[in-house]
């Protein structure tokens, strides 16, 4: 009960700083609110797991920051083409690597993270809404993308076990499955 | 019963009762009174974000350092943070840019994430021009200088406060994934920042 009163409740506005709580918690469900790029964000995390140290930080490190570049690439209206594309590509390439182990080179694999941040950034960076507190909008923003990353460095954690690593691995075949059904719908 | 027989007992209850029925109103709520210049400012800062965040990315960034790190940090930017409202209650007008707070953001996040190896002399500089920056535009920002002074030492303490548990929490550390979440949180700031400085621009185009 008191979980779904929590989840239920409307902004309360009890703060001097009318709007402010609003921004935060549209920037905040902004990337939740996209299955493509949760599915990303969430193989960052996995694939951070399975590599182990430093990847298990530098891939959630590296992906907020570009992709926060990418995002102020698309406020100022710099174009970026196939965007969506890059995005369910994303999803495809990182998921696959979940699901095949891949161990490249720590800086290969953040390059690879990197690239397709810019793709997530500039997608939310246009689509951001007007008239919202922009500090707290940012910081919603990138909060909720690094806890998707955490989801996804939770999940990875069982990669230590046997079957963990299987469980991981068919989270990565789910990932990339996923990707394939966006890059079609982006073909169509 | 045998309490209520004694002359002790009543010159208490009645010297109780006097002083119930004499006393004022309490105006103990807020909504009433405000909180005092004091609380006030110790609430602004705690609900300003724009404050807050620099503050914090530089006491976890002085905690990283060490503690002599997070010792100065911690009466250096409080002072500055007093000097630069003081400094701010004379200025006429001045209002603070979010370019100013990306830049801030950008920065102390950065140094945060990369887990930055700079000198004590340098931090200290971080700290008086942080302090000085945010203080000056708090101080310009205020009502009549009466009450901004008490509100600005509310302030200052609040960002003592937020400094010393905030080093004092990273000081002790070292489980590798501990320090590495103190990293992450300064990615995060650093991110935010460039996602302001987005939102600026775009402002002026």
């Amino acid at each position: 009960m008191f979980l779904l009163a929590t989840l239920w409740s409307h902004t309360a506005f009890a703060h001097a700083q009318q709007g402010a709580a609003v921004g935060f918690f549209t920037g905040f469900w902004h990337p939740i609110s996209g299955l493509d790029h949760v599915l990303a964000m969430v193989a960052v995390g996995l694939w951070g797991a399975q590599l182990g140290p430093p990847a298990i930080w530098l891939l959630p490190v590296s992906f907020p920051m570009v992709m926060a570049l990418g995002g102020m690439m698309g406020l100022l209206g710099v174009r970026l083409p196939g965007i969506e594309y890059g995005i369910a590509g994303s999803a495809i390439l990182l998921g696959s690597a979940v699901m095949l182990d891949l161990r490249p080179p720590v800086a290969v694999a953040a390059l690879l993270v990197g690239f397709f941040a810019i793709f997530h950034g500039h997608a939310h960076g246009t689509e951001l809404p007007p008239n919202q507190s922009a500090l707290l909008y940012s910081m919603g923003f990138v909060i909720a993308t690094g806890c998707l990353h955490g989801v996804g460095i939770g999940i990875g954690a069982i990669h230590r076990w046997a079957w963990g690593a299987r469980v991981v691995r068919v989270a990565g075949t789910l990932v990339a499955l996923g990707g394939v059904f966006f890059m079609w719908k982006a073909f169509s | 019963m045998k309490a209520a027989g004694n002359p002790h007992w009543t010159a208490y209850a009645f010297l109780s009762a006097v002083v119930a029925l004499w006393s004022g109103p309490a105006a103990a709520h807020l909504n009433a009174t405000g909180m005092g210049p004091i609380y006030d400012g110790t609430t602004h800062f705690l609900l300003s974000p724009e404050d807050l965040v620099p503050v914090l990315a530089l006491a976890l960034f002085s905690g990283q350092r060490g503690a002599p790190f997070g010792r100065r940090t911690l009466f250096v930017l409080p002072a500055a943070w007093l000097l630069g409202g003081l400094v701010g209650l004379s200025a006429r007008t001045a209002s603070g840019s979010l370019i100013g707070s990306a830049l801030w953001f950008l920065l102390l996040g950065g140094l945060l994430a990369t887990d930055a190896k700079l000198s004590l002399p340098a931090t200290t500089v971080l700290a008086l021009a942080l302090g000085l920056y945010g203080g000056y535009l708090n101080g310009t920002g205020m009502g009549p200088a009466e009450s901004a002074t008490l509100s600005l030492f509310g302030l200052s303490l609040s960002i003592f406060a937020v400094v010393a548990l905030a080093a004092a929490l990273v000081v002790p550390l070292r489980a590798y994934w501990a320090r590495i979440a103190v990293r992450v949180a300064g990615s995060w700031i650093a991110a935010s920042g460039i996602l302001m400085f987005g939102w600026a621009a775009r402002a002026r185009l």
